[in-house]
Parts: structure tokens; sequence; C-alpha cells
């Protein structure tokens, strides 16, 4: 494109300058301006105040559970993801496309109707509710509710990353393994797997950060109990709700930090996807 | 080894792809499956392959029932189309792919595989490319790469399917020539599948013509031109030049080879 456009599509430079320039001042107004004001706001009484605000058991606790939430719900997604992609991309068999639908339920549905169905589903007066309260098994207000909405808000991302790659790449290079004696897990891990290993990992960078993020879904299932039920996302909201701005803003910074490092990583996955589909020795 | 298609039939929704189909193929042989787009013939590779499966009928090999046998189990080198190598290796894994995937106890050593790579590599004329990944190739080298990666695990049977479809015409013919020369070099077993009466009539010992399913004659490449057994077969090779008179060197089939 640079410098080679025709001059049929050629704008005028100042053109070219205003556009720029609305495209800046929107980024710099809606994505610069509150990440530098959410660090401001977290220093505001200081770095210690910071620091004590990090360090906090209950936001440890939360972090704690938000970790344990993401650690659960990527791999889980990362086996159910390889598994309906593959079948949806190799394979030819009916409800197919309703597959295909419902991996795209979660973003059609706000998340907080997600986490209110588990609680109709789970909850004290949901369809297994008695049968839960009988054998004392806690699902909501509890962790494993946070893991099953955390699972059902991140359940596409894996899969939708992975279907178009698989679908474009075909079944030769199964078949052509498969004509050489390799047996099916072979297959897998030395042809399948590493032909879409980048998509692979982009779609759990994504699945991560959603992870880590959400709000809605979790919020109505978790029952907010300090130090027990509280993922990031809502420790910031209650602290918020106090009027502890400071605190709010310290711990809404590892939120931040934490989706800067998918962003790099992400640039990062993407670069190297596109390198090795020019040249593959590159990212050998 | 010696091909027996038994009585085969295959459909998918819609549509027969094959009827009734029966072949034998002696031990040695090359074969060419010529017919238009849509006539069954990638079908009955694919059936032969194990890669799909027929409704009803046998294929034997050597007089051994195959149906039940998995593709892998079959010692089948098959070429696509499109190639199919393995896009994140490089030359030298694919061909030695068929060699590291065995069993450790039938795994040749690394010796071995090394020595029996490097040999295919000069067979395919690619000696200086071991290291290069398939897009880095060109289309006739990609092909050629995917023979010799074929090749490797020491194959029972060749299938060819299109081998150069995707080629220009040029490149096309020179390895045309080429893959009749490494057959006689090599006498494995083989079955190509072409559109093009004209590769078909220069490469193969027997043309077996097909159409709709259904084969419509089987004979050698001056036979079908100079006897063709149904209208079909006279209209689609009647913009063909007649084929020169096989030179002598070629062995000629037995006859109840074709049948």
């Amino acid at each position: 494109m640079r410098g080679a456009a025709p001059p049929a599509v050629a704008e005028t430079a100042s053109v070219r300058r205003t556009l720029i320039a609305i495209a800046l001042a929107f980024v710099a107004v809606s994505l610069v301006l509150p990440l530098v004001l959410v660090l401001s706001q977290g220093l505001a009484d200081g770095a210690a105040a910071y620091w004590a605000a990090l360090r906090e058991p209950d936001a440890i606790a939360a972090l704690k559970l938000t970790l344990l939430a993401a650690a659960i719900a990527v791999p889980a997604n990362l086996v159910f993801g390889l598994s309906a992609a593959w079948a949806i991309a190799k394979f030819e068999f009916k409800g197919k496309q309703l597959l295909l639908t419902l991996i795209d339920l979660p973003f059609a549905v706000s998340p907080v109707i997600s986490g209110l169905i588990y609680v109709l589903l789970f909850g004290l007066q949901g369809w297994f509710g008695p049968w839960l309260a009988e054998h004392d098994l806690k699902i909501i207000f509890a962790v494993p509710g946070i893991v099953l909405a955390t699972i059902f808000v991140t359940f596409p991302f894996v899969a939708r990353e992975l279907i178009p790659v698989m679908q474009e790449q075909g079944t030769d290079e199964e078949e052509a393994a498969a004509t050489l004696g390799a047996g099916g897990w072979q297959t897998f891990f030395r042809v399948s797997l590493p032909n879409v290993k980048w998509a692979l990992l982009y779609g759990v960078v994504l699945c991560n950060a959603r992870a880590m993020g959400e709000f809605g879904a979790v919020s109505v299932v978790s029952g907010h109990i300090r130090g027990l039920t509280n993922t990031l996302p809502l420790h910031v909201e209650i602290l918020y709700n106090e009027y502890n701005a400071v605190a709010a803003f310290a711990v809404a910074s590892l939120l931040m930090g934490l989706a800067l490092v998918t962003l790099v990583l992400k640039t990062w996955i993407e670069s190297r996807a596109q390198r090795a589909a020019i040249a593959p020795e590159a990212a050998a | 080894m010696s091909i027996v298609i038994d009585n085969v039939s295959k459909h998918f929704v819609g549509f027969r792809a094959l009827s009734n189909v029966s072949l034998e193929i002696p031990t040695g042989g090359l074969v060419a499956l010529l017919g238009p787009s849509g006539c069954g013939k990638t079908t009955l590779l694919r059936i032969v392959a194990g890669l799909d499966r027929q409704d009803s009928g046998r294929i034997l090999f050597d007089g051994d029932d195959m149906t039940r046998v998995h593709t892998r189990e079959r010692r089948v080198g098959f070429v696509f189309q499109h190639y199919a190598l393995f896009r994140h290796m490089t030359v030298y894994d694919n061909i030695a792919f068929g060699l590291t995937v065995r069993p450790r106890r039938l795994r040749p050593s690394a010796a071995e595989i090394n020595a029996k790579v490097c040999e295919l590599l000069s067979l395919v004329q690619l000696e200086g490319l071991a290291q290069r990944y398939p897009s880095q190739l060109s289309g006739g080298q990609r092909q050629r790469v995917a023979l010799a990666r074929g090749l490797a695990v020491n194959p029972k049977v060749l299938l060819l399917d299109e081998p150069f479809g995707a080629l220009d015409a040029r490149v096309r013919k020179e390895l045309r020539s080429w893959l009749r020369q490494l057959h006689d070099e090599l006498h494995v077993t083989s079955i190509f599948v072409t559109h093009d009466q004209d590769e078909a009539l220069e490469v193969a010992d027997t043309v077996v013509v097909m159409n709709a399913g259904r084969i419509e004659q089987i004979g050698s490449p001056h036979e079908v031109c100079a006897a063709p057994a149904t209208p079909f077969v006279r209209d689609f090779l009647s913009d063909v030049a007649p084929p020169r008179v096989q030179a002598p060197k070629i062995v000629p089939l037995p006859s109840k080879a074709v049948g």
C-alpha cells in the first residue's frame, strides 16, 4: 500500500491527517485516559496506600479466586474448544449448524442472564436446588458457581478462533498421515495441533482475559462474600461502593495490568502467526 | 502386489458414485483411471486406500480382504492432488514422517532413517532442498516431495490422485515421463487417477475408462484408442492423437490382468 497507492484511492494529505487525528483523539479519550486515571487514582494517597490495598487479605483472596476460576475455566474451554472445532471442521454430522449456533450463545446472551440461569438451575429454589441441599453441595454463592459461570461466558473464544483455521486446512494432511501409518494421537500431536497452534494460543489468551475480567455472570452467582466468593472485579465494585476509591483503583490497576499483558501477548502471537504463514522457518 | 477390486459400490447422499465396479491389477502394473470429473475415479482410489469405505464389494491385496483393514495398516503410498504436505515440517521431516511414527520396536535407527531420506531426496532430485518448507517450493517440487514421502514407507501400492492436476502444462509433461521412468525402476503396483486423456495414454500400461460410476472399458492405451468399446469411450478419446505403439522395453501385462 505504502507509497504505491493508485491515484484513484489516494486521499489528499489533509484528509489523511484529519482521519488520523480523529482516530487518535478517540483512542486517547476512551482508552488511554481511563488507564492513566486508574493509575493516578490508585496512587492518589501515595505508594504506601496503593500497596496496602493490594496486600489486604480480602484483595489477595479475590486475586486467588480469580486465578483459580481462570485456571479451571481456561483448560476446560481449551479441551472443549478443540473438540468442538475438530468435530465441526473435520466431520459432517447432523446438528452441526446447531452446535455452531450454540457455541455463539454466550456471546448473544447478556452475562447477567447467564448468571441467573445458573441460579435458577442450582439455587435453593432452582431445579436441582433441593437435591443439592440434601447432599450438602453448594454451587450458588460458592466457588463452583463462579467457575461454572466463568466457563459459560468464555465458552466461545477457543472454538471460534480454531474453527475457521481448521476448516480452511481441511483433512488432507490427516489423511496423508493415516496413509503413512500414523495413529490417531500421533496425527493429532504431530500434524493437527502444530497446524493450529497460533490460533489456539490466541484463543486461549482471549479466553483467559475474559475469564479474569468477567463481572456480570459472576456477580449474580457469587453472593459477594468477602474473602470467600469475591473475584477481583467484584472486589473493585465493593470497594468503590464503600467510597474507598484509592483501594478500588489500586485493585483495578491489577486487572488493568492483566489486560495489558494480554494485549502484548496477543500482538506477539499475531506477528508470530503472520510470520509463520509467510516464511515458516522463522517460527519453527 | 496385486489388487483386486471386486464388485464395489458406493453412494453418497443423492447420487451413486460407483456401481458394481470390478477390476484386477497385476503386481507391478501401472493403471490409469481415466474419466470426466464426477465419474467416481477418485472415490474408487480412496476406497482402495481405505480413506473411504465402500457400501458393498471387496478390495483384495494379494488375495487378502482389506475391507476391515485401516488405512494405516494397508501400506499404501497415497499422493494427493494438492500434495497435502505437512506445512509446518521441513521437506526432510515430511519424508521421514512415515518412518518416525512407527512403534519403537519397528522404527529404523536415526541413521537408517537419514540414509533412507537422503536416498529418496536424490531419487526425486531434490537433494539441496531438505531443509526447505513446503511453502517455499514450486508445485512440481512439492509433488515430488509428496511422492518421496509416500515411497519412504516402502508401500506395496502407490496411489496417485490427479498427481499433476495442479501443475502447469510444461511441468506436467516433464513429471509424466519421469513418473513412467520411476515406475519402471521401482515396479511398485500403481494406480493413478486423471481426467487428462494424453496423460493416461502416455503413462499407463492399462487404461480404465470410467463414466458415471461404471467402467466403460479396460485396455492398453492402444486398444482403447483403436477399438473403443462404447460410444462414450469413442467420444471421450476422439480429440486425442492415437498413442505411439509402446516401446518394447515396457513389459506387456499378462492377458488375464484385464477383465
